[in-house]
């Protein structure tokens, strides 16, 4: 919420020029979500110091909003840190009351603009996802020394350890220009958040604010994808024209940061992998009417439609959320009435008795079992088993001994926080064998991904038929 | 002229067109009764007479009548009908709902029907088509009984104009009577047990006093035995048994329904070839000591019986091998092999006897429907159906329901006068001392909670659960919702108190007080509220009370659960640990025995708030007061300099120094509320309302008594419980009024959330019907850590103070009542998909978009 740039210049009150600002008279700017102030705390020759002053009308962010609701949809809560914080806000003060410093125009001291001066900006306070490592990252490269004081969550309870929020201090010889332009640019990329809706010519902002310096930033790519929300296609467009050759492959989605588990299996492309396995599992089995067990997104249902062999394919999933994406991902509604026919998805839970289930030769439950409680999987079981009771069921979970060999994965987590449960080849066993006591099944068991001699491999398939 | 017809049957009009059918329809039927062929040729097609449209207009029609039909209204079908081919479908879909077709023929002259169709521009047909019609009908007319039609009216031309219908109940329907009953199992020729579970109902059993073989009974004041069927065969006497029924039967003080074992009975009686097995062997040898006149009278009286009754009003339902609900009170064939024998899947088991389908699992009818027929060990309710075959002849027990009281009274049988081929146990397999209705809802099945529905409640008729919102509920419940067994109750949302006009004020008790005296509540009771986190604590005994009352045997004594139906601890060690805390309190205090009961449901606050809410309280709540106050302090310090060099920034500076208090005070407001968690040394629960116990829900008990009762525990273990303080106020007293005010200042000024005001009654009308059950005022500084930091500014205050109550408080009511309707269901014995819907209900309802604040 407070930025202050100081010089050491002689004059130093010419900064007063540079940014349009009398040092004498402070200002007040209204803007949509409160009010920027400027005025200059000290103003000596030797030393002259401006503030930026957010003033956000905490109120008016939660009752007029009309931008997106920020992460984790912190902007629908009246107790958020925005007012408090360096965030877009600022970048948007910024080019509102120092518009002309910013482009380096000055009228009144012209050379003075596109001359290197010392300068020191201070942040109070700027929250860094990525921690001081990212700070420096970012700013080091730019040739600023960075002093970062990082602020505990609350002094009163150490166990909570530090807060994301820093008072941060830059450093260096450059032109006043510069410096805004960087910080304008990189508050929200630190924040990676924006108040705004991001759109194509979030682009041009970019590039324009970019030029000479953002094409060569070794973080070229994460500033990309930040400033952009992670909207992968402008993310790409913009890495094109900054590198003119081709870029790579930014990560998906606006929600990367919780896709630690497939992040973490990416390397092996597993999903595929065990698309393909239960695929074969299916095909091998002679059915023709298939059900997908916790269809999420609808990623198997597309490879099963690929197969003639499959009349009717149903989806179920217990996300209301996950169906729609796979309705719009399959294109179910411009299918040609053949092919829909084909196929049908289905809100349902794999916790109750359900009759629709009933008919279908062969079921899939593609890591599902280990996102249910427990002391649930009884009703899973006979839900699938004894009620539902295809023929074939190839059901998949992740292989907890083989956890070792994710090096990012620290020992004695799972891979994915919704994980209730992950069992060794012996626990995944020795319960799939119980089921078949149980219901009458018989069953097989087949390694998913490249198998390691010690740990087996990342996922392990069990296929029941009776 | 009178013609009966029963009070349930499709009615054919028959005859050519121009015979005067809808005229006739119209005379004697509601216009919704009749469904008429041009009718529905007008709806599809706009044309009544269009021939074309003729098959579209008969798929209507049928769809029309077969919901009319499967709601059991009488239906009369309006068209020629003259051709066999035309009634059969209808004849079929008669048969589908188990109605009796009735055929009215209307034997109207070419010439009158000629006449008629001439006056009538539309129907500019031939000549002949009438005649043919006629032709048809005239030979179907001998047919008609061969084709199904039960009833079947040939009306003259004379009579037509004196004709009157008389609708008859059907023999099954005996809803008038409503008993009380005694409903008593499968006899098998026990008569020794019979007469003694008689005399055990109060039955007293006297041989005629004439001498004559027989028997004089009389019941006790006002009530009835029914006999399930099955009197007869295997046992030792079965033509005493058959003798005693037959006297009640004949005296009024017994109703009968037939067994298989009558039918076969009376079949070989009357000399028909019958394979003799099942025991009929020795009621046969037992019968031929008995004169001729007594085998007739036999068969008289079997040939009498009725398939089944529907009795109360249409809650009882008596039937041998019991009855769908889409077959009660309807006559057919099938009615009566069902009623008869059950339904079987067409397979056998391993005892090459033929595998029942098992009606009862799947049965959701509104009336409860006793029945034999399958021997079990006990009897035992699911779904709201009993067997009460308990195997006498089998050396089991003779059983007889006491209706309306649902008490089971029994008699154990002499000795085994017979091997079951198949050990006693009957449809259900027993599952370790559970019961059938336990067994069966170890899994709830996914139509009792999906879509839009409709829950009735004792406190709020009809609550609504939208299908959104049941489908948002769908998933809650499935990824993170306990084992529905446990899972009895979810609390309902609470409404603050109408906003205050108070300078600094957005809550105050005044309006909470208000709002009751306004409703012309005598008493409040005012309740300190705990900052912590809403827990709903259900605890056994012991395992046996889990197992029985719970259904559970995974071995687990109780459980500790969200507002939200999730476990509330992650630790299940802890959770263990905090229940034998809560059970031994209970013990020390004499619980168990003060409510005769072994199972207790409480509801409460957990703390601290941090022990729930850790990860929410770091990435917002302590995360805001790090930022804003790191923040801040720099921003005073600037604008401080910016004073000492004259600026003119006085009132900014002034502006955010009072930011920076509030921001400490919102610190200090959250701190209260959170401290480590190392043990359950750290741990307090204040339980507030005891929600139930065995066989009681208690609703029916004032707040006062709530807190009492709970004090008691509470003092029992004074380190995790904590007796939650309240006060008493006489709303028309000024003066205590005023104290209850003061009271919440106290408490509030000392950090305290702020209080929660409940009318003394558990639930209460005002002059619109059900007030809210409790209205939370917090307090000021509380409220920092819902409206931010800074609300306490005028400018904020004053836009905050826009806020719309009502529809948190039509929630809050909803909620409230679906909660208590749940629990009333449970203290009831209903099966668990009934308390279950309303917890499901609950949950989504709080998928409504409700200011998250309020």
């Amino acid at each position: 919420m407070l930025l202050t740039l100081s010089t050491t210049h002689h004059p130093a009150t010419d900064l007063g020029y540079l940014l349009h600002k009398n040092p004498h008279r402070p200002q007040s700017f209204e803007l949509s979500f409160g009010h920027a102030h400027v005025f200059y705390p000290e103003a000596t020759e030797a030393r002259t110091t401006v503030a930026l002053l957010l003033e956000v009308d905490p109120v008016g962010l939660v009752r007029e909003r009309r931008g997106p609701s920020g992460e984790g949809g912190v902007l629908e809560q009246y107790v958020n840190d925005r007012p408090y914080v360096a965030s877009s806000f600022l970048s948007v003060a910024l080019a509102r009351t120092f518009r002309n410093a910013m482009s380096g125009s000055s009228k009144e001291r012209p050379d003075l603009a596109g001359q290197p001066l010392p300068l020191v900006a201070r942040l109070s306070v700027l929250p860094c996802r990525g921690g001081e490592p990212f700070l420096r990252k970012l700013f080091e490269p730019l040739g600023y020394t960075v002093t970062a004081t990082r602020h505990a969550l609350d002094e009163t309870v150490p166990d909570w350890g530090p807060s994301r929020y820093f008072t941060v201090t830059l450093e260096a010889r450059t032109r006043l220009s510069d410096l805004l332009t960087h910080l304008y640019v990189l508050i929200p990329v630190l924040d990676d958040d924006k108040h705004y809706w991001v759109g194509d010519e979030e682009v041009e902002k970019l590039l324009r604010h970019g030029e000479g310096w953002l094409a060569a930033h070794p973080e070229r790519d994460i500033i990309t994808r930040r400033y952009l929300r992670h909207r992968r296609s402008l993310a790409r467009e913009a890495l094109e024209r900054l590198s003119g050759d081709e870029a790579p492959e930014p990560e998906e989605g606006t929600q990367a940061r919780n896709q630690e588990e497939a992040a973490l299996e990416s390397r092996l492309s597993l999903n595929e992998q065990r698309l393909q396995a239960v695929v074969a599992v299916l095909k091998q089995s002679g059915a023709t009417r298939v059900v997908d067990l916790g269809c999420g997104e609808g990623k198997l249902l597309r490879a099963l439609l690929k197969e003639r062999q499959f009349t009717d394919i149903l989806g179920m999933d217990v996300s209301f959320r996950s169906l729609e994406i796979a309705r719009d991902r399959l294109d179910l509604d411009r299918m040609p009435e053949l092919q829909r026919r084909r196929i049908q998805l289905l809100h349902g839970s794999l916790m109750y008795r359900d009759a629709r289930l009933a008919g279908y030769e062969a079921a899939s439950v593609i890591e599902v079992i280990e996102h249910l409680d427990p002391p649930r999987l009884a009703a899973f079981e006979r839900v699938l088993f004894e009620s539902a009771r295809p023929n074939v069921v190839a059901l998949t979970t992740p292989n907890a001994e083989y956890n070792v060999r994710f090096e990012s994965l620290p020992a004695g987590t799972f891979r994915h926080r919704d994980h209730r449960f992950e069992w060794t080849r012996a626990e995944f066993e020795s319960w799939a064998r119980g089921i078949c006591e149980r219901f009458g099944y018989s069953v097989r068991f087949l390694p998913v991904g490249p198998l390691d001699p010690d740990v087996g491999a990342p996922t392990q398939m069990a296929v029941f038929a009776r | 002229m009178k013609l009966t017809i029963p009070e349930l049957s499709l009615v054919l009009l028959i005859g050519p067109s121009g015979a005067g059918k809808s005229t006739f329809a119209r005379r004697h039927f509601k216009p919704t009764e009749v469904l008429s062929s041009d009718t529905y040729r007008g709806i599809v097609s706009d044309d009544e007479n269009s021939m074309e449209a003729t098959k579209d207009a008969f798929e209507t029609l049928r769809f029309v009548a077969a919901k009319r039909l499967a709601r059991g209204l009488l239906t009369v079908i309006d068209a020629t009908s003259v051709q066999p081919e035309a009634r059969k479908p209808l004849v079929e879909l008669a048969r589908e709902f188990h109605v009796l077709p009735v055929a009215v023929v209307l034997d109207v002259p070419e010439k009158t029907c000629q006449e008629r169709n001439s006056q009538r521009p539309d129907r500019a047909f031939g000549a002949h088509v009438v005649r043919n019609q006629l032709q048809q009908m005239h030979r179907s007319l001998r047919g008609l009984e061969r084709e199904g039609f039960r009833h079947v009216h040939v009306l003259k031309p004379e009579v037509l104009e004196a004709i009157e219908f008389v609708r008859q109940p059907l023999w099954n329907n005996r809803k008038h009577e409503h008993g009380p009953f005694d409903i008593i199992g499968d006899v098998h020729g026990c008569r020794e047990e019979l007469e003694a579970l008689l005399g055990k109902l109060g039955y007293e059993v006297r041989p005629r006093a004439d001498g004559t073989p027989g028997f004089d009974v009389r019941p006790p004041e006002g009530r009835k035995a029914i006999f399930v069927g099955d009197l007869v065969d295997r046992g030792p006497d079965t033509p005493g048994v058959l003798r005693l029924v037959m006297d009640m039967v004949a005296a009024g003080s017994a109703l009968c329904v037939p067994g298989n074992h009558e039918v076969k009975l009376m079949r070989k009686l009357r000399g028909r070839d019958v394979k003799v097995s099942h025991g009929l062997a020795q009621s046969l040898e037992q019968l031929e000591r008995e004169p001729p006149e007594f085998h007739k009278a036999v068969v008289d009286f079997i040939d009498g019986l009725v398939s089944h009754y529907v009795l109360d009003e249409g809650r009882l339902v008596v039937a041998h091998a019991g009855l769908k609900a889409s077959m009660q009170g309807r006559g057919s064939g099938r009615v009566r092999e069902f009623a008869l024998y059950g339904e079987t899947t067409g397979e056998t088991d391993e005892f090459g006897l033929p595998v029942r389908f098992n009606w009862a699992a799947e049965y959701r009818g509104r009336a409860a429907v006793v029945y034999g027929h399958t021997p079990v060990l006990e009897a035992d309710w699911l779904n709201n159906t009993l067997c009460v075959d308990t195997g006498c002849v089998y050396g089991g027990k003779l059983t007889a329901l006491r209706y309306p009281e649902r008490e089971l009274v029994s008699v154990p049988a002499a000795r085994a006068y017979a091997e079951s081929i198949r050990p006693l146990g009957g449809a259900v397999t027993p599952g370790g001392g559970l019961s059938a209705q336990q067994v069966h809802d170890d899994l709830l099945d996914i139509d009792d909670v999906r879509g839009k529905r409709v829950v009735t409640t004792r406190l709020s008729q009809n609550v609504t659960v939208r299908e959104e919102n049941a489908t948002a509920a769908l998933e809650a419940m499935s990824r993170f919702a306990i084992d529905p067994k446990w899972l009895i109750y979810l609390p309902p949302t609470m409404s603050p108190s109408e906003t205050s006009k108070a300078p600094g004020y957005l809550e105050h008790p005044a309006e909470a007080l208000a709002y009751y005296r306004k409703e012309g509540v005598a008493k409040v009771v005012c309740e300190e509220k705990h900052m912590g986190s809403r827990a709903v604590v259900v605890v056994a005994r012991d395992e046996a009370a889990a197992r029985r009352r719970f259904g559970v045997t995974t071995g687990e004594l109780g459980v500790c659960y969200t507002r939200t139906g999730r476990r509330f601890f992650s630790d299940t060690g802890l959770e263990a640990a905090f229940l034998a805390r809560v059970r031994a309190a209970l013990t020390a205090s004499g619980f168990w025995e003060a409510h005769q009961t072994d199972w207790a449901c409480l509801d409460g606050e957990l703390m601290p708030w941090s022990f729930k809410a850790q990860e929410l309280l770091r990435d917002q709540y302590a995360s805001v007061g790090a930022a804003s106050r790191a923040a801040l302090t720099d921003v005073v310090s600037v604008l401080e300099q910016a004073v000492g060099r004259g600026l003119e920034v006085g009132e900014l500076a002034a502006r955010f120094g009072e930011k920076a208090r509030s921001v400490e005070q919102y610190v200090e407001a959250y701190r209260r509320y959170c401290w480590p968690v190392h043990s359950l040394e750290d741990v307090r629960f204040a339980p507030f309302h005891l929600l139930a116990t065995e066989g009681v829900a208690h609703m029916d008990k004032d707040h006062v008594w709530h807190m009492e009762t709970l004090a008691r525990v509470c003092q029992a273990d004074a380190t995790l419980l904590v007796a939650t303080p309240f006060r008493v106020v006489a709303l028309e007293d000024e003066a205590a009024v005023a104290e209850g005010v003061r009271w919440w200042e106290e408490l509030t000024a000392r950090g305290g959330e702020g209080m929660v005001v409940k009318p003394l009654d558990f639930a209460v009308r005002g002059r619109k019907g059900l007030l809210q059950p409790a209205i939370k005022s917090r307090g000021p500084e509380y409220l920092r850590i819902i409206y931010g930091p800074e609300y306490t500014a005028p400018a904020n205050l004053e836009r905050l103070r826009q806020r719309g109550l009502s529809t948190k408080r039509s929630l809050a009511l909803r909620e409230f009542a679906l909660g208590v309707e749940g629990l009333e269901r449970f203290a009831r014995g209903e099966p668990l998909r009934r308390v279950h819907e309303c917890v499901f209900g609950v949950l989504a309802l709080e998928s409504e978009p409700v200011d998250p604040r309020l």
